[in-house]
């Protein structure tokens, strides 16, 4: 395992580390004057050189998304953070906005030149209304210090940086819903294409980046793509703020490379599993497929193991299970959560959420056979892959995922099925 | 029902942000709520003439979110997650403490409008769970005991 200065939370911890005072004295704003030695175009190719990846959960290399935006199309270009953090088991973004607002407002200011653009909307959900705060207070001390505003640092770039404040709605985190909901709407996601970097916030050019994700990008721009892609592996290069919650004796956050396997990181970092031995893990994030204890063992946090494993990296958010979980108990809560934050335009999704969430009340109150488990996997195959957004496939993965992997738990509630029943008595 | 001068004046600040007045709805659903303590349909008209779109527009916006109140919360509002990682960690258990405590069901408000109870989707604090918010701000790692003393102590304010 390397160990490399953290680039994310090197602030964390330090007295004030939210003022401008502080970021100054600490390096901050300091990849600006690489940022406007170059072109835009040259930006965007350190980026892409670096491999930086989307943190937000679906890890789409962030150069390559900034490369999208047509730079002729005579209207003006937007730039929409996503801090709208609502993935179940996901909780950092939250302490990047409360302790290093500069670092995020510095990645938006390296990601605007890049792609030309002069506003950016910091999208927040409506609950953290502390890191909403905080972040209206750094965007005002950056503004009265030149880093926002009119001829940023005399680079001749203008820049204005706005919050806007949602209102509790999970589906506002899809990128076109946030879009809608940018615009004063339900946040109901759209279809796509076109994609937002070409007809997004407005109708104009958008990119819509994670929190991490932007303020992963001073530092690539303060010490170059290669230094930055000599840290972690080759497919998930750098360092990220991974989380875990669940049943471990030390829940929490660390900045690190990527690479550690996934039971050092419990073992080290959440000081082992609580209340007994470890049952399952889901990996980034509720819509994850979840892992058994077996799963984990050869796992590690990166995009590539993941992927090999047959679940995501999502946002690099882990919850931990233990052995006594009752499977069904959890799943229930996750459909009932997708049935709940479903926007309900899809009918696959509308339908196929509830009823999935139904079907667990069902098995729950002991009125279910195997019949219905069959019943919930064919549903999960029918929402997947046929609604404008992937929400539906977020309970389709888990739904699949769980009943396969801890059927044994499911059949526990299960009242014998007709079929079982020997011929003479039926 | 009408905005004073000075938060539309507010509204206004906050709508050159956007190239559409639109845009501002959901800032101008948070300075009614704010102002007006919850979005009853008189507000939503008042809402409308600000922002210049129909009242059906704004319908629209507030019935799709949930933090917009539709009616008036009591002066403390629970939130309490109930999603998975708290649910590990014992949210079930805070919500029976509530629930027994104020003798309230999900959506309800006590009759002295002191309190009112509703269990929310993920908060973002999940390594802290169970967790919950009280108005704007959060409380993390609750026991049963503390959230019984907590609601003593709002109580007596």
């Amino acid at each position: 395992m390397q160990t490399v200065e953290p680039q994310l939370t090197k602030r964390f911890g330090l007295k004030d580390s939210y003022t401008l005072k502080v970021f100054l004295a600490t390096g901050g704003y300091s990849s600006l004057k690489n940022l406007f030695a170059k072109k835009p175009a040259e930006v965007i190719e350190e980026v892409k050189a670096s491999g930086l990846k989307g943190r937000g959960g679906a890890g789409f290399p962030c150069g390559m998304k900034w490369s999208f935006v047509p730079q002729n199309t005579g209207k003006p270009i937007y730039l929409a953070v996503n801090a709208d953090e609502g993935e179940p088991g996901t909780f950092t973004d939250n302490y990047m906005m409360m302790n290093d607002p500069h670092l995020l407002l510095e990645g938006i200011i390296c990601a605007c030149y890049a792609i030309n653009s002069h506003m950016a909307y910091i999208y927040v959900r409506g609950e953290f209304y502390a890191q909403i705060q905080r972040l209206n207070g750094a965007i005002d001390e950056a503004r009265k210090a030149g880093y926002l505003g009119k001829n940023i640092q005399g680079s001749g770039f203008d820049l204005e940086v706005y919050v806007h404040r949602g209102a509790g709605a999970y589906i506002c985190g899809e990128e076109t819903g946030l879009l809608e909901s940018l615009e004063g709407k339900p946040g109901k996601p759209r279809i796509k294409p076109p994609f937002p970097a070409v007809v997004g916030l407005f109708g104009c050019p958008t990119i819509i980046n994670n929190v991490k994700t932007l303020s992963s990008v001073p530092w690539i721009i303060a010490n170059g793509a290669a230094a930055y892609a000599a840290i972690g592996t080759k497919e998930s290069t750098g360092t990220h703020v991974f989380g875990l919650s669940g049943h471990v004796n030390q829940t929490g956050y660390w900045e690190m490379p990527f690479g550690l396997p996934m039971m050092e990181f419990i073992n080290h970092y959440g000081k082992g599993v609580k209340g007994g031995a470890l049952k399952a893990v889901i990996p980034g994030g509720s819509s994850c497929p979840i892992l058994t204890a077996k799963e984990c063992e050869d796992l590690t946090l990166t995009y590539e193991s993941m992927r090999d494993h047959k679940t995501m990296f999502g946002t690099g958010c882990a919850i931990v299970m233990n052995e006594h979980v009752d499977m069904v108990k959890v799943l229930k809560n996750l459909t009932h959560f997708y049935s709940h934050e479903s926007c309900g335009q899809c009918t696959p999704c509308r339908e196929g959420t509830a009823w999935e969430d139904r079907l667990m009340k069902k098995l729950l109150d002991g009125e279910a056979t195997t019949q219905e488990l069959s019943m919930m996997l064919e549903i999960a195959d029918n929402m997947e892959g046929k609604t404008i957004c992937v929400l539906s496939a977020a309970l389709a993965m888990p739904v699949r995922s769980f009943i396969q992997k801890f059927r044994a738990d499911f059949e526990k509630y299960c009242k014998p099925s007709i079929s079982a029943v020997p011929a003479e008595i039926s | 029902m009408q905005f004073k001068p000075e938060v539309i004046n507010e509204f206004e600040g906050i709508a050159s942000r956007y190239p559409v007045r639109r845009a501002a709805l959901l800032p101008a659903l948070w300075l009614a709520q704010r102002e007006f303590g919850f979005i009853s349909v008189d507000a939503m008209k008042a809402v409308a003439d600000m922002v210049g779109c129909s009242p059906a527009q704004v319908l629209e916006t507030a019935s799709f979110y949930t933090m917009y109140h539709k009616e008036k919360p009591g002066k403390y509002h629970l939130q309490v997650c109930q999603t998975i990682a708290c649910l590990l960690n014992g949210s079930e258990e805070i919500k029976k403490t509530i629930e027994q405590k104020l003798g309230l069901k999900p959506g309800q408000v006590t009759a002295d409008g002191k309190f009112s109870y509703q269990p929310v989707e993920c908060l973002a604090a999940c390594h802290n769970g169970p967790c919950m918010r009280v108005n704007d701000e959060y409380h993390e790692n609750l026991t049963p005991e503390g959230v019984g003393k907590l609601i003593d102590d709002l109580k007596k304010k």
